[in-house]
């Protein structure tokens, strides 16, 4: 696919996103303008590039979209629920057909076809007159002026061409119509108006001379500039205003006052035209007859768009907040335009360069001590410093909200909601947390999972809540927020909860365990990640096809986090996803073990304390009166050599939980590259990575998570070793 | 260029003009469409043979439709050579030749 058609699809995507999320909003009840507006400009931004970028199959569907919002827009038709199901439609096709154009099938084949005429079809009620208008051919003089026949759709996304000829065009041997004409190369004139209203009595009027003027709804790719091209040669004698697609209302009022004619026709004729509401002239109307002003009188009569700014500042807070909200939106398009794509790999390989950066740093910062020059030391330690800020900003470049993940799953809470019939209130917070894109990426299938699970299995019917007690919408909610080095995504519904009872069962005769084995509840609710693990019996096409949960674990496993459950029969379940913040690069915290060096994430570690007692057998110790399990390295790793006199514990916290690392040393913070291990060591457990040091040796990035889990396993043994309920007798303490 | 007048059945005159409605004979155009006009009541123009028209010419019979308009004198154009119905159709001002009841609203208030 060429460049040009990526950068279309992409954007085509980002519009096609705000567009289903500004017709969520409606459909929810949200009234505002600015919002059909938003949705009316994403379809017709799409439609704007489908047409330079020439897939007409887009444009053309698109177009049929556009003419109902646009109708919306203007008020001739209420939002209703049918409308945004069949618009949805509309937007799952467009992305059908961006999808076929990033195959490179640029023509629709048969059955997308069909698809999109049957989505058409749906939406043809919502088109009212305009559809037949479209249809009916010829000049049509019905309301006394000449609709034109190829006109076709809104007239709102054109440019207002205001041109009143000089004088003297026709002596300097130039013909306006001529200019008209070419103006046809540059796009489509959706509605003209010839003005004679300069032409003086019969008398007086030089034949010679050119009195005619022009107001043109002009529909065009084409800039400004180039349209001002096409009267460069007359330019300086005539005067002309254009204006782009969607301009304000008050610029179509300065352009009223700034033309010769007559004002109220000039509101005619912006209406005809397009560019102005009937709405907005018939209120100016209303307030001059109220005025009593003589008909025809147009030398006392009040301008029309003095009338329609005096009836604006009746309300001024309303025009003030709606040219602060309109300034918001063109300060958005101006931030957009600020952006600059990059592609990935050079970001990659920019963050591969800033880790060389960094273990080269260490290196010189290690000769630079060991030298013992003070002014050495010093630059290198300047140096580090700002290799440090370098990484920082190199990493925040990777770095996206989640906002955007997350704001899909309101179509889906939408959809369904409709297909099972139950009430759905999805509560998004912490959309702006940020986090890598490489790792956005990769959670929004599981994270859609989970997502669909909770509202499918987890909520129930409304009948089953009233049941129940509870309200009849059920809840989802969707948070994100930063804790220790990581981030935390949390799916929670008030649902059902999850039914040990039923998961042991199941569990049971999928052979996942073994009849009488005895788990703790945890452990239970543990069994959902296990493969080929489904507790609903009827297979729903949103999930429940048992080839979820363990796919979820997998992917965020992957990604070097964590998935846990958290469940309250009744209640509601509560899914958390843990993920590290980045994946390339981390503060470290360096620690050595007899000559092996390990590298603990600095955001995990709490604090570090002396083991006073290195003899004691125990693997816990008495933290201020909280137990602290830990894990001794050097057995854990095998590490040889003499345990020393002293050892240090580190104190660590992953997941709510804190757990201990006895080492022999601690050596200080350390910014640390992470190397991924080898897939050799990909079945290890504790270690997550390796290292560089600055002298060129290596150390292992210790896997925080993992060895709290382990000990928090160990401790839950003993714990259960005291009260002699192993995992073996039948009926025991089966809870 | 050439001007035939002759009375129509209904006592309406009939102008058929033959050659180009251009900027160079306006003069001429404007004199005989405006003696037309202001002489009778009912002014047909017969322009089926009126090889082009420019804006000076488009021009000109909108002067004459608007000097009718003032006399309460009827302009109406009976015949179309194709570059007139070309150019009053791009200007979209049929309406403005067609009907003389058809006035855009905005000139009525």
């Amino acid at each position: 696919m060429d460049e040009v058609l990526n950068v279309f699809s992409v954007e085509a995507r980002e519009q096609l996103e705000a567009m289903e999320a500004g017709l969520l909003q409606l459909e929810a009840g949200d009234r505002d303008p600015e919002t059909i507006n938003g949705v009316f400009r994403a379809a017709h931004t799409i439609k704007g590039g489908a047409g330079v970028v020439e897939i007409h199959t887009v444009e053309k569907f698109t177009h049929v979209l556009e003419n109902v919002l646009d109708r919306l827009r203007n008020g001739e038709i209420e939002v209703n629920g049918d409308m945004i199901s069949a618009l949805l439609l509309g937007c799952d096709h467009i992305g059908t057909l961006l999808d076929m154009v990033a195959r490179g099938q640029t023509e629709a084949d048969d059955g997308v076809q069909r698809a999109g005429d049957e989505i058409a079809e749906q939406l043809r009620p919502f088109l009212g007159g305009k559809a037949a208008a479209t249809k009916a051919s010829g000049v049509t003089v019905a309301d006394g002026t000449v609709q034109r026949s190829d006109r076709e759709g809104r007239i709102n996304d054109c440019w207002h061409i205001s041109i009143r000829f000089g004088r003297n065009v026709f002596k300097n041997g130039m013909d306006p119509l001529a200019f008209l004409r070419y103006l046809l190369n540059l796009g489509e004139i959706a509605h003209i108006t010839t003005l004679t209203d300069a032409m003086p009595e019969a008398d007086v009027m030089d034949p010679e001379l050119c009195y005619l003027g022009f107001e043109i709804a002009f529909r065009s790719h084409a800039s400004k500039e180039d349209i001002e091209r096409v009267f460069a040669f007359c330019r300086d004698e005539c005067e002309l205003h254009i204006l782009p697609p969607d301009s304000k209302l008050e610029e179509y009022l300065l352009l009223i006052d700034a033309l010769p004619e007559e004002t109220m026709r000039l509101g005619e004729i912006l209406v005809k035209s397009g560019a102005l509401t009937r709405e907005e002239l018939d209120a100016g109307l209303r307030r001059q007859s109220g005025e009593k002003v003589g008909a025809g009188d147009t030398a006392g009569a009040p301008q029309l768009g003095n009338i329609l700014i005096q009836q604006h500042s009746v309300q001024p807070e309303l025009v003030e907040a709606a040219a602060i909200k309109q300034k918001a939106v063109s300060e958005k398009k101006a931030a957009e335009s600020s952006l600059i794509r990059v592609h990935a790999d050079k970001l990659d390989q920019l963050i591969d360069l800033v880790g060389e950066l960094v273990i080269a740093g260490a290196s010189a910062n290690l000769l630079a001590k060991k030298s013992g020059e003070a002014a050495l030391t010093e630059a290198t330690s300047v140096l580090s410093r700002l290799v440090e800020s370098i990484r920082d900003s190199a990493l925040q470049l990777r770095m996206v909200q989640i906002g955007e993940t997350f704001n899909r799953f309101h179509r889906v809470a939408r959809d369904v909601s409709k297909d099972l019939h139950k009430e759905i209130e999805l509560v998004i917070s912490g959309a702006e947390t940020e986090l890598d894109k490489s790792v956005v990426e990769k959670i929004g299938d599981p994270l859609m999972h989970l997502v669909r699970n909770a509202m499918d299995h987890g909520i129930e019917s409304p009948a089953a809540r009233a049941a129940a007690g509870k309200p009849t919408a059920g809840r989802v909610e969707l948070n994100a927020f930063h804790d220790s080095g990581s981030i935390v995504i949390e799916v929670v519904d008030d649902g059902g909860g999850l039914n040990k009872d039923r998961i042991q069962a199941k569990a049971i005769e999928k052979g996942v365990i073994q009849e009488g084995e005895t788990l703790s509840d945890q452990e239970v609710v543990n069994l959902i990640f296990e493969p080929g693990f489904s507790t609903v019996e009827k297979v729903t096409n949103l999930s429940g096809r048992g080839v979820g949960m363990d796919v979820v674990r997998k992917n965020i496993t992957a990604l070097r986090g964590s998935v846990d459950v958290k469940t309250e029969l009744g209640a509601g379940s509560r899914f958390t996803i843990r993920l590290p913040l980045t994946l390339a690069i981390i503060d470290g915290f360096l620690t050595s073990v007899g000559k092996a060096s390990y590298v603990i994430p600095l955001d995990m570690v709490v604090e570090c304390i002396e083991l006073a007692d290195t003899s004691i057998e125990r693997d816990y110790i008495n933290l201020r009166g909280e137990v602290l399990p830990f894990v001794r390295l050097r057995e854990l790793f095998e590490v040889p050599g003499k345990q020393p006199a002293r050892e240090n514990i580190v104190v660590v916290q992953y997941a709510g939980r804190k757990a201990g690392i006895v080492v022999d040393q601690l050596l200080g913070e350390f910014q640390t590259v992470i190397k991924p291990l080898g897939s050799l060591f990909r079945n290890m457990r504790g270690i997550g990575g390796s290292t560089i040091l600055g002298t060129g040796e290596v150390a292992l990035i210790l896997d925080v998570q993992a060895l709290v889990g382990q000990c928090a396993a160990t401790e839950e043994l003993q714990a259960r070793g005291r009260h002699g309920a192993r995992r073996v007798e039948a009926h025991g303490a089966a809870a | 260029m050439e001007f035939t007048t002759q009375a129509a059945a209904d006592g309406a005159m009939r102008m058929a003009i033959d050659g180009d409605l251009n900027i160079y004979h306006a003069d001429e155009i404007k004199r005989r469409l405006i003696d037309g006009i202001r002489g009778n009541a009912v002014l047909e123009l017969d322009l089926s043979r009126v090889g082009e028209m420019d804006s000076a010419g488009f021009q000109l019979l909108a002067l004459a439709k608007q000097e009718g308009n003032q006399l309460d004198h009827a302009l109406r154009i009976v015949g179309h050579g194709p570059a007139v119905r070309e150019v009053i159709e791009f200007f979209n001002m049929a309406a403005f030749f067609g009907d003389p009841l058809v006035i855009p609203a905005g000139e009525q208030a």
